[in-house]
């Protein structure tokens, strides 16, 4: 089946690289007339050194009004709901890589409920599922069982665990799965085998093909992402991501997308991310995905400290996780000994709903009803009934 | 005068304001609120998806005087009209109205309206009691098969919806009124009170407005000019227009022979 894995093959690293390093002010600046609706080649241009150097203002200001006029002065709010630490995998940059010498944890479903009560009563209505890669701790039925639980709670659930078959998805949309976040971490290959050492993890090309999956088997949101800090030329890495974006939106038109830009943070592991990417590069990376894509979904997370979620806010943010635990049973249960990586803004969610009203913009906590896939729940309940019907008249015939 | 007796009737209920308001993409409820006020809007829209009803304060619902406003849910975020119909639904359940703007876009990039899915849930839901305003393209035949699947009134874009780019869609526009027996109300598009007044010029029954009071600097003040842009129009209309000549005809080249 055709997957954005045959896009990629037929894409030079090298000569994208080159494109990016040799684009001129001409090219920067027609991008920035064509108002955004400018293509790769423009997305190629915003990337460059060039654009970072001289045009970082101005196209800080096009992304902002563009942001404006698509998403307004409102900021969407969601929490992570840690399920599971357990993982399969050998990563040299995560806190949950197998090797980690932590307590492993997986939620029951009455745990689940205590984060639930934890996180509603902050006012959270947009949940984010996370998982290690354990396809045994946290099988498809273990995320079937609690995205029915949580659907009855919260009003959207979306999830970032281990890539899994189209067959699965679609079971799990039908528990009312809203969106999946898969980030590629990086789409150098050579980058990505030296940081994805054991596991399931190590196949890069199964990851590549995970969007397709989704795509087909007809999820709402997909999220994508690099992990910067893990391959030198983040320009070039972001790139694919933008054409990875690009080759998505046309072949699955039905389904919204999100770009999240997650930098690497200090973890219970020991790599250092191997490049830094600076405020300045950040900044830029934002302004340019915004420029070529209006209506992106824009994500940043606590990675981020509170100063700088601050000032990257009006350019181009339209959603942010707040107050996050990034272990298991974090809000509830256990201590933070767990987590996958520390947060940096460790403000409430209430502050950082604060923040935003001091800001101009309206904190929104619901952007989704629940009830939305009851029509699903409902059809698939009814072709349920129908096959044991058609069993039954199928015994009578015999 | 002209306010007493040009009323807009849609299912029988009578409205004064002809600008319909969403509430999208607002600062915050007090601001919305206060933009409603000045807009004198009695018809505003809201996304059931972001409506909490249940809760202990809605960031919308709260902030609207349902004394003097008709609360219009909208069924955005839906992709086909099984979705569609659930939701309306679920929106005549929580809020107590069988008004509903059908709205059914299965592209979420640039929200456009399916045709199909929205005549099947416009006929579906008008059998169900629903007073039911559909959002579509500005398609004259599709409009005229909204009306007699029960169709209110209709929702022709003006143009693709959050861009402010205005009447792109004039010429068709201008066919949908003239044919419709129904209120035709611009949706989408509109980015500037003259924009606005051109489509009441033009015979519009309404307009609905959102990003552009939601996003202006100060959406109070651009309510107000809205209001009354939407006024002018109207009234341009009702009063007639002059005819628009390309070029002047101070000589007859062609026919002066005749009376020399």
């Amino acid at each position: 089946m055709n997957s954005f894995l045959d896009k990629y093959e037929n894409t030079s690293w090298a000569n994208i690289s080159s494109r990016i390093e040799l684009s001129t002010r001409e090219d920067v600046e027609s991008a920035l007339n064509s108002e955004g609706r400018c293509g790769l080649q423009g997305f190629a241009a915003l990337l460059s050194p060039i654009a970072g150097i001289e045009y970082l203002e101005e196209m800080a200001q096009l992304a902002h009004k563009l942001t404006m006029q698509r998403f307004g002065k409102v900021i969407r709010l969601f929490a992570p709901m840690y399920l599971s630490n357990e993982c399969t995998n050998v990563c040299d940059y995560c806190g949950f890589s197998l090797g980690n010498k932590i307590p492993r944890k997986t939620l029951s479903i009455a745990e689940i409920l205590k984060e639930t009560a934890a996180l509603r009563s902050q006012g959270f209505e947009h949940v984010l599922l996370v998982t290690g890669e354990s396809a045994n701790k946290v099988s498809t039925d273990y995320l079937f069982k609690a995205i029915m639980v949580l659907n009855e709670y919260f009003s959207n659930v979306s999830m970032e665990v281990q890539p899994l078959d189209q067959s699965d998805y679609q079971h799990l949309i039908k528990a009312g799965l809203h969106a999946v976040l898969v980030y590629q971490e990086t789409y150098d290959r050579k980058s990505y085998a030296k940081h994805h050492i054991k596991g399931k993890k190590t196949n890069f090309n199964w990851r590549l093909e995970t969007a397709d999956r989704l795509g087909r088997a007809g999820i709402n949101k997909i999220g994508l992402g690099c992990l910067y800090g893990l391959t030198e030329d983040w320009r070039t890495d972001s790139f694919f991501a933008a054409l990875h974006l690009d080759y998505l939106e046309k072949k699955y038109w039905q389904t919204s997308f999100s770009m999240s830009f997650p930098r690497i943070r200090p973890y219970e592991g020991e790599m250092s991310p191997l490049v830094d990417l600076q405020n300045r590069d950040l900044v830029q990376l934002l302004c340019a995905f915004r420029i070529f894509n209006h209506e992106l979904e824009l994500s940043l997370s606590t990675r981020e400290s509170p100063a700088l979620r601050e000032q990257l806010l009006p350019i181009g943010i339209t959603t942010m996780s707040a107050g996050s635990k990034t272990n298991p049973g974090g809000y509830s249960v256990s201590d933070d000994s767990l987590e996958q990586f520390s947060i940096s803004d460790e403000r409430s969610p209430v502050e950082v709903a604060q923040m935003l009203r001091l800001k101009g913009y309206e904190p929104v906590w619901k952007d989704w009803d629940s009830s939305y896939h009851l029509k699903s729940k409902f059809e698939s309940s009814k072709s349920m009934l129908c096959d044991e019907r058609n069993s039954s008249d199928m015994q009578m015939v015999s | 005068m002209i306010e007493k007796v040009d009323e807009l009737k849609i299912s029988g209920e009578a409205f004064h304001s002809r600008l319909f308001v969403g509430t999208g993409k607002f600062q915050s409820g007090e601001i919305l609120s206060k933009a409603v006020l000045a807009s004198k809007s009695q018809m505003v829209t809201v996304a059931m998806k972001r409506a909490n009803p249940t809760a202990e304060k809605d960031s919308i619902l709260d902030f609207l005087d349902t004394a003097n406003v008709r609360i219009l849910p909208n069924t955005s975020g839906v992709r086909d009209a099984k979705e569609a119909i659930f939701v309306a639904r679920m929106a005549r359940e929580a809020l107590g109205t069988n008004w509903l703007k059908l709205e059914i876009h299965p592209d979420p990039k640039y929200l456009m309206p399916d045709p199909v899915a929205t005549l099947e849930a416009t006929r579906e839901l008008s059998k169900d009691g629903f007073v039911v305003l559909p959002y579509c393209h500005a398609d004259p035949v599709l409009c005229k098969l909204l009306e007699e699947a029960g169709a209110a009134a209709v929702m022709p874009l003006g143009s693709p919806i959050g861009s402010n780019q205005g009447l792109e869609s004039r010429e068709f526009l201008r066919i949908i009124i003239e044919q419709a027996n129904v209120p035709v109300v611009v949706d989408a598009g509109i980015g500037a009170p003259s924009q606005a007044s051109e489509a009441m010029e033009m015979g519009a029954s309404a307009v609905l407005v959102n990003t552009a009071i939601a996003v202006s600097p100060d959406p109070v003040i651009m309510g107000k000019a809205f209001a009354g842009a939407v006024k002018a129009g109207r009234a341009a209309h009702l009063a007639g227009l002059g005819n628009v000549r390309k070029s002047a005809y101070a000589t007859s080249p062609l026919t002066g022979f005749l009376s020399s």
